[in-house]
């Protein structure tokens, strides 16, 4: 019995604690966020920023295959002008094919396209990468617990190993990764890419919005869900009360 | 299922459709007089919800199929092409997989009613155990197509699941070959689960059609688990029933609502945004949350074999609950001792469900096997030694009778 009950007591304090045991491993920062809540929205100039960061830091090793460049010009996203779509689709260059001649032919890219890779495949991406595969980042914030606040904490989490632990070769710490090593080298640094709209191009704040911009592409219809989530609660919340209104109504003679 | 109708068709083609299939009259007599207790509280609306959770689940399934392509190779990718190209697929697919939830979150209210006001007992033997077939099928249904999705998680749970079914003496081997048409969990088990998928909500709605039909002899239980006793003790079912369970029905629509819109992944695993992959293993192989209790159950005994005995039985004793409970009193209003089981019961499957989720070692290994313990207790020892033990107080004379200063 009072085993049962030392039991009981501590399951009590297990569950009023949750981090408690993985607090060592590293919860993430907890940051506020545009998107944040029921009536959350992106950031235009942000998403803009973001993926300029993509493009000139993240790009070069990590795909986005679930995201055309189509989408960089859709409405709840960046929301990129169709003439500047098109030219950022320009850059890339995609292989297409066959042609009537049975020949693959490279073209350059169109809004149509996946926003291109930048290995062929998982195996060059490991031999590039010194046997590690950068992951697709098209779902990365979701496809973590508490996405965006990890990725953002990963991103700006690098730092000098504590005492007493040893990396394995080519490994970085990073106390917010699982095990505490990391592959990818030290992403972000000041001034690495040069903001148009004059944000100034810090570290964190690259952090911040490329982790805004991959929060949308993990969630391109966000703004959609969070505007009709509205109007579908404003229904429901009348209809219950008229429903309710109703019920008293027929209800009312019968004892 | 008839029950009291006095339906006459008024128009023509009323009159000329009743002369040939009675279906009017049935409804009518199913469906609007069919005489209700007049007691019934809002517990008793999960019912009517339970029929919108599986009609929802079917209406958006159907559509849901008409985009995603069942393939190891597609699967996942068809699920973003929903999620990001077809319209709207993003609020059908929340719907979906939230739905499924939802109609777990509903019956395990309507199974906790039942349990509670002995909903199960003698003349209603037959309605419990067809709904017990109903939850085990939606089980299925939901493991199904949680494997569908084939992301990580769906990959390694299919990958748990069906290896249970491995430990299983003579036939296991057997019957893990025709659950994976393979080797093991591949493009043949994400194909014939598919069409699995497709086809257990049209088994579930057929039970469903044999459960109403099995209530609507007796009719419904009651808050008071009293019969009725006459004509005064009952309303009919429409409008007083339509209008209190549309009303609940709502509400539930507007938590379901909540979900959809503004939390639409907080009940899934964000493993299963990662494409399943059968050379990485993610950390914690969890199930969703809706079978966690039975996971429990299943790793508190060491031994597989025994395991899967366990995690059958915590099934099986459901189908006999009628037969264990010994007491002559229905609800847990007039049963002062089973009253308080029942609530001890229900924190109980909580801490299962909660130690489901967790690594199975150390303080909570423990707790699951005292947990697990204790759901086996409540059913074989504590509900048939209360029906003997326990002296339930005076129960009311009629519905419409309540006894006044008890």
């Amino acid at each position: 019995m009072r085993t049962l009950l030392r039991s009981l007591l501590l399951f009590a304090v297990a569950a009023l604690l949750p981090h408690a045991a993985s607090a060592s491993e590293g919860a993430p920062k907890q940051l506020e966020w545009s998107f944040d809540g029921p009536f959350g929205t992106f950031d235009r100039a942000q998403l803009k920023r973001g993926f300029q960061v993509y493009k000139e830091v993240c790009a070069a090793c990590h795909s986005l295959k679930y995201v055309h460049y189509r989408n960089l010009g859709e409405d709840g996203g960046p929301e990129f002008s169709e003439a500047e779509v098109k030219a950022i689709a320009a850059e890339a260059t995609v292989a297409d094919g066959p042609n009537n001649d049975g020949e693959m032919f490279e073209r350059p890219g169109e809004p149509k396209d996946k926003i291109a890779a930048p290995f062929a495949n998982d195996l060059a991406a490991r031999a590039a990468n010194n046997g590690s595969l950068p992951p697709d980042l098209s779902l990365m914030t979701k496809a973590r617990k508490d996405g965006v606040n990890h990725l953002h904490s990963i991103l700006t989490g690098y730092a000098d190993p504590p005492e007493g632990v040893t990396l394995a070769e080519g490994m970085l710490y990073n106390p917010y990764f699982p095990g505490g090593q990391i592959a990818m080298p030290t992403p972000l640094s000041d001034d690495q890419v040069e903001y148009a709209d004059g944000t100034a191009a810090t570290a964190d704040q690259m952090s911040r919005d490329v982790t805004a911009f991959l929060a949308w592409t993990a969630e391109p219809k966000l703004e959609h869900r969070h505007a009709l989530g509205l109007k579908v609660m404003i229904f429901l919340v009348l209809f219950a009360g008229l429903l309710y209104a109703s019920y008293r109504r027929v209800w009312k003679d019968l004892h | 299922m008839s029950g009291d109708s006095n339906y006459q068709p008024t128009s023509a083609p009323a009159k000329w459709l009743e002369r040939r299939l009675p279906v009017l009259s049935f409804i009518h007599g199913s469906f609007v007089a069919f005489p209700t207790p007049k007691n019934l509280n809002y517990w008793w609306t999960f019912g009517g919800i339970l029929m919108l959770c599986l009609m929802v689940q079917i209406i958006t399934g159907i559509v849901l199929v008409m985009h995603f392509t069942p393939h190891v190779d597609m699967a996942f990718a068809s699920v973003e092409h929903i999620m990001r190209d077809v319209n709207y697929g993003w609020l059908i697919r929340y719907i979906h997989a939230n739905g499924a939830s939802m109609f777990f979150i509903a019956v395990y209210i309507h199974m906790f009613r039942g349990l509670y006001y002995g909903s199960y007992k003698e003349p209603r033997e037959l309605i419990w155990i067809l709904g017990v077939a109903i939850y085990l099928l939606m089980m299925a249904a939901a493991f199904f197509g949680y494997v569908i999705v084939w992301g990580q998680m769906s990959f390694w749970g299919a990958t748990v699941i069906t290896n249970l079914f491995g430990a299983i003496p003579f036939i296991g081997d057997t019957l893990l070959s025709l659950l994976w048409g393979g080797v093991s969990v591949d493009n043949p088990t994400l194909v014939r689960f598919f069409s699995l998928h497709y086809l257990v909500p049209f088994l579930i709605l057929g039970v469903v059609v044999l459960h109403i039909w099995a209530l609507h002899v007796p009719g419904n239980n009651n808050p008071t688990g009293i019969d009725v006793k006459g004509p005064q003790d009952t309303i009919p079912f429409h409008p007083y029933y339509t209008v209190k369970d549309g009303f609940a029905a709502v509400l539930f629509i507007i938590f379901f609502a909540v979900f959809v819109f503004y939390f639409p992944n907080a009940l899934g695993e964000p493993d299963n945004y990662i494409e399943a992959n059968r050379l990485v293993t993610p950390e914690h192989i969890v199930p969703e949350w809706y079978l966690l209790p039975f996971y429990a159950i299943l790793r508190s005994i060491p031994d597989k074999l025994l395991g899967v005995i366990a995690l059958g039985l915590s099934l099986v004793v459901l189908f006999i609950i009628p037969w264990l409970d010994t007491s002559k009193v229905r609800s847990a209003r007039f049963r002062p001792l089973y009253k308080q089981f029942f609530w001890i019961f229900a924190i109980d499957a909580v801490i299962l469900g909660y130690v489901g989720a967790q690594p199975a070692e150390g303080m909570y290994l423990i707790v699951s096997r005292i947990a697990t313990a204790y759901y086996f207790i409540h059913f074989f020892i504590i509900m048939p030694a209360l029906g003997w033990l326990e002296t339930p107080t005076k129960l009311p004379e009629s519905i419409s009778k309540p006894v006044l200063g008890n």
